[in-house]
């Protein structure tokens, strides 16, 4: 099967059975993206599918030959990657690369005018971040520190 | 996880074989497999299918592709200005991520979230009929109130199909023996002695669309949901609700749904029919609301849905009398 990843197309012999999460990280040697729970519940396997935040530990890989896949090696010193490093927003770091993807998806998202169950004036305000990042879990608790990465990311 | 074919689907019409289950966004399906609890033979593929448009039907209605994606149909203008529960449903539910994957028509047909259904090694008369339910004198703290049978108590844990259910959505199938539509009240089946069959579409049988018909009181409607955390859990109990009232304080027109109550999205007619005509008052929406909950069988440890949706309904119906500016 075939996959593009980061720009790159590689042809692959891969299982069906085989998720994207397992695909990046044992077949193509791209580890950033993590494996927390396997299941949807936590975020540390997101990247981006055509431009949009996904958990790729629900995904098989095998049905997303056609889609361009972007994963925290991709991204290349993104705005969203210099506002954790400045305000700290992380600990252990296992879930960033998943927060980071996530964020990046998201200010697309806000860029397109998408509402948020919190549904205030200001799509950037802290309770918004804190919402629309909520698909992303961390176990240290280093949130207080990425809600101002991710705005300063927005050129906030 | 057991092994199996994958293909893409090439028509609406096309049917299944015996063993082969739809594939849209994934996120409940290959959960499942990898659980053990989902074991198909094929994948069948739907996001290909041209079924990814929400286009505008006469009169003010919307007809959603089933392959649109959840976070597509929130953010649709003309579904968040002529329908705001919907939108509101949906962006409830599950993160930014899931719902970038997942599509209408599997988000209606996503299974419960009961634990031992979930757990392939527990008896489970949904996923192994005849093996019992544990979940009666076990964990059935987010399980269900009404609707349920001797055999099975679980809830539809959908919040976007409980929006769908109070705007009286029609869904439309196509399958090997032809189309037909089938209103979304009417998609899911109680359980009774066949909690294995979630729905009554047949094997093969593929959701194309679903038609939300016009409701002009439904721009003054929306969609209350309570969860055990702020954010990213499944309802335990959820309401939406539309509601028109007259200048001299009567209720003209309401719809109300209630979720993570019963076996499917629990539309709420007796509470509807109990306030039309009758002043829109406190009062008068929580004796509705206990009116519906008149048949209900909670356990021991989910009475707490028979204070927790009476008290959320009152709240949202007067939030929406308010707003009427009277
Ligand atoms: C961690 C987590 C949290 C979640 N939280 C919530 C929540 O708070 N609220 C909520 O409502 N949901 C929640 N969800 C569930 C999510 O909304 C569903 O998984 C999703 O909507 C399913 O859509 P899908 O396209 O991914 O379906 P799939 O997983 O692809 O399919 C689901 C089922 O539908 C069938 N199917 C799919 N499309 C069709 C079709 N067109 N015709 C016939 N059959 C079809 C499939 O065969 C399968 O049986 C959560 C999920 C996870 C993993
Ligand atoms: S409530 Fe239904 S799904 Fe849950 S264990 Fe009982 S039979 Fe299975
Ligand atoms: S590993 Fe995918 S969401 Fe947790
Ligand atoms: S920084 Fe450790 S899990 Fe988030």
């Amino acid at each position: 099967m075939r996959l593009t990843v980061n720009g790159s197309e590689h042809e692959l012999d891969l299982d069906p059975r085989t998720t994207l999460l397992d695909a990046l990280r044992e077949h193509l040697g791209l580890t950033g993206a993590k494996k927390g729970c396997d299941h949807g519940q936590c975020g540390a396997c997101t990247v981006l599918l055509d431009g949009r935040r996904v958990n790729s530990c629900l995904i098989l890989a095998i049905a997303q030959q056609d889609a361009r896949v972007t994963t925290i090696e991709g991204l290349g010193g993104h705005p969203v990657q210099r506002g954790f490093l400045e305000h700290d927003g992380f600990q252990c770091g296992y879930c960033t690369p998943g927060q980071i993807c996530s964020a990046v998806g998201m200010l697309g998202e806000v860029e397109r005018g998408w509402p948020s169950a919190t549904g205030d004036d200001d799509p950037l305000s802290d309770a918004e971040i804190r919402e629309r990042m909520s698909g992303n879990l961390c176990r240290c608790g280093a949130y207080p520190n990425m809600v101002p990465a991710i705005r300063e990311a927005a050129g906030r | 996880m057991k092994t199996f074919s994958y293909r893409t689907a090439t028509g609406p019409a096309d049917g299944l074989e015996p063993g082969a289950v739809f594939l849209a966004g994934g996120t409940n399906l290959v959960d499942l497999m990898k659980l053990g609890v989902a074991t198909p033979d094929a994948l069948v593929d739907v996001t290909r299918l041209p079924l990814g448009e929400i286009t505008d039907l006469p009169g003010g209605g919307l007809r959603i592709g089933a392959a649109v994606r959840n976070s597509d149909l929130a953010a649709d203008p003309r579904a968040r200005q002529a329908f705001p529960l919907l939108s509101q449903a949906l962006l409830a539910g599950a993160s930014g991520q899931l719902r970038n994957m997942a599509t209408t028509g599997g988000n209606l047909l996503q299974r419960t979230r009961c634990r031992y259904f979930m757990d392939a090694t527990k008896p489970c008369n949904k996923h192994t009929p005849g093996s019992g339910c544990p979940a009666r004198d076990g964990d059935h703290r987010n399980l269900a109130i009404l609707g349920g049978s001797e055999a099975c108590i679980a809830t539809h844990p959908s919040d976007m199909a409980v929006a769908l259910a109070a705007l009286d959505a029609i869904v439309h199938v196509d399958g090997p023996a032809g189309p037909r539509t089938i209103p979304v009240t009417g998609l899911h089946r109680l359980p009774g002695d066949r909690p294995d069959r979630d729905t009554v579409l047949e094997h093969g049988e593929l959701i194309t669309a679903v038609d939300v018909p016009a409701l002009p009181s439904a721009t003054r409607s929306a969609y209350r949901k309570a969860r055990d955390r702020a954010s990213y859990a499944f309802a335990v109990g959820s309401v939406a609700a539309a509601l028109a009232v007259t200048d001299d304080g009567l209720v003209s027109e309401v719809r109300l749904a209630w979720g993570a109550v019963a076996p499917r999205p629990w539309r709420a007619w007796r509470a509807e029919e109990r306030l039309r005509g009758r002043p829109a008052t406190a009062a008068e929406f929580r004796a509705a609301a206990d009116a519906e909950l008149a048949a209900a069988e909670p356990g021991r440890d989910n009475a707490y849905k028979m204070e927790l949706l009476p008290r959320m309904t009152t709240a949202l119906l007067e939030r929406l009398a308010d707003r009427e500016g009277r």
